[in-house]
């Protein structure tokens, strides 16, 4: 199934500046895989040593969280979105949102 | 999900009827001239009790436009001073507010606004010890804050004390907005359990942020704070609505209660407000995380090295956006490309590595002695430290 990844802006930096990527999955974990994959930097933003999904990162798959569908289980179909979504926490903007204190 | 609009407590009753005075009608005649407003609204607007958490980016135009409408009594919590950096972005204050706490002089401007409402000022970082204390008293509690510690303190609070919290954060030019703890709805450990560990957070180079974006977001959270007051609409309950200003796409992603939630859930586990700083790692607050044992030259040092003719390299490890702003003219390659860009560098030669402040080229100076480099080093404080010891016409950014 072709499917479009949504690359939050934090992240874009690992995707050599690219919005969003198509691939072809047939679930949320072989989309992520082929993502990470393609981009191996990204992988440790993405997901923990022992290879869950970091908590504070969270993929829907269309509008749907997939904690409350089939997790990395789920499966997707032709032209779904898949969006990244981490968390930010910036504000103000005076410091970097990110957490980056330089 | 079906939310139930209706603002549980305000007017709170008992309370003596609020009365709209003559130049209060003409002030907010655009308002009582709309059925969803009215007088009924406008009365909900005076007596209801804000609290804006920050008055940077965010708090900047939420503050404006909920004095503006004529919110009664609005709370402001900030510990920051005004800055040069911030006139980019934080309408509140204007060029000759530089150096003034910002809770002062935004409480001038907002008097200046609408001298009919009440400004409450606390000058004061939120902590475990303050917040409930600070909070209790508001209605609705608006989160524009800028670090995961403090997101975490006001959501916990706001749960504990059964508070909503009109939620909003930015990076870059994409924003994250939506409403927490309302009306049964989900919160934000229900969203995210817990924020990124440190050293997983970009790097300074993907800094900065769209001076607009915040006026966007910002402006989102008081448009749903209004409608809370008022109990109209559709607030933004259950759902989190992302923004992106490149793209100029907003998209609603569904937000769910997490049943295990610690702080909401049906067995909360975090019953009292904890230690924000250890559980975030402290990570959101100036942290170094990285090397720090390279050796370094101060700007004066380099400054009577160069002076004296002495074959030095420079080598900028900024990014190119960063080059434009100001540089010693030396060789800029960014710290991302320095590990493929090796070859370019003679290790031959003497070397110093500076970046804005010190520490991506403290990276670049490791990353460069482990590849066998030994006449390197770091130029302490960066060109930010060379700007104020040793060129005052270097500007800082």
């Amino acid at each position: 199934m072709a499917v479009k990844v949504i690359i939050p802006t934090p992240l874009r930096v690992y995707t050599g500046k690219q919005e969003s990527v198509d691939l072809n999955a047939a679930t949320v974990a072989e989309a992520l895989a082929g993502l990470t994959n393609r981009y191996v930097e990204l992988k440790k933003h993405l997901f923990t040593d022992d290879g869950r999904l970091r908590s504070f990162v969270n993929v829907y798959v269309n509008d749907e969280d997939i904690r409350y569908l089939e997790k990395d289980k789920t499966p997707v179909r032709e032209g779904d979105t898949i969006s990244i979504v981490p968390s930010i926490a910036g504000g103000t903007g005076s410091r970097p949102a990110f957490g980056c204190g330089h | 999900m079906a939310v139930k609009t209706g603002f549980p407590s305000a007017p709170a009753a008992g309370k003596p009827a609020a009365a709209l005075s003559k130049e209060e009608v003409l002030r907010y005649s655009r308002h009582l001239i709309m059925p969803e407003v009215g007088m009924e609204g406008q009365l909900k607007l005076k007596q209801a009790r804000v609290l804006c958490i920050g008055t940077g980016g965010l708090g900047a135009p939420l503050g404006l436009y909920l004095a503006a409408a004529g919110v009664g009594r609005i709370g402001l919590v900030d510990f920051d001073s005004v800055d040069f950096t911030n006139l980019q972005r934080q309408v509140l204050f204007e060029t000759t507010d530089v150096g003034r706490p910002k809770i002062e002089a935004a409480a001038e401007h907002l008097r200046n606004l609408n001298p009919d409402i009440h400004i409450d000022t606390f000058e004061t970082r939120l902590t475990s010890d303050n917040a409930l204390d600070i909070l209790k008293d508001y209605d609705v509690i608006v989160d524009g804050t800028d670090n995961f510690p403090t997101r975490y303190l006001v959501n916990d609070a706001c749960i504990l004390l059964g508070k909503p919290n009109v939620y909003g954060s930015i990076f870059r030019f994409e924003g994250q907005i939506t409403v927490f703890g309302y009306s049964g709805g989900p919160c934000y450990r229900c969203l995210y359990p817990e924020p990124p560990p440190p050293g997983l957070v970009p790097s300074c180079a993907e800094g900065g942020v769209l001076g607009v974006l915040p006026g966007i977001v910002g402006t989102i959270q008081a448009a749903e704070t209004l409608k809370l007051v008022l109990g109209k609409g559709e607030p933004l309950v259950g759902r989190l609505l992302l923004f992106d200003a490149l793209a100029m796409r907003f998209r609603e992603l569904k937000l769910r209660k997490n049943p295990e939630c610690p702080v909401c859930g049906e067995h909360p586990t975090v019953t009292k407000l904890i230690d924000y700083a250890e559980f975030c790692g402290v990570r959101g607050e100036e942290v170094p995380t990285t090397v720090t044992n390279v050796p370094e030259i101060t700007p004066r040092e380099l400054k009577s090295r160069l002076d004296r003719g002495d074959d030095v390299f420079i080598l900028d490890v900024r990014e190119p956006h960063e080059y434009q702003i100001c540089n010693l003219g030396g060789k800029l390659i960014p710290l991302g490309e320095l590990s493929r860009r090796t070859a370019e560098l003679d290790s031959s030669r003497e070397i110093v590595a500076h970046c804005r402040s010190g520490k991506r080229s403290a990276e670049a100076v490791e990353f460069l002695r482990q590849a066998g480099f030994r006449k390197i080093w770091n130029l302490k404080g960066g060109i930010l430290a060379w700007a104020d010891e040793v060129d005052p016409s270097v500007p800082k950014y």
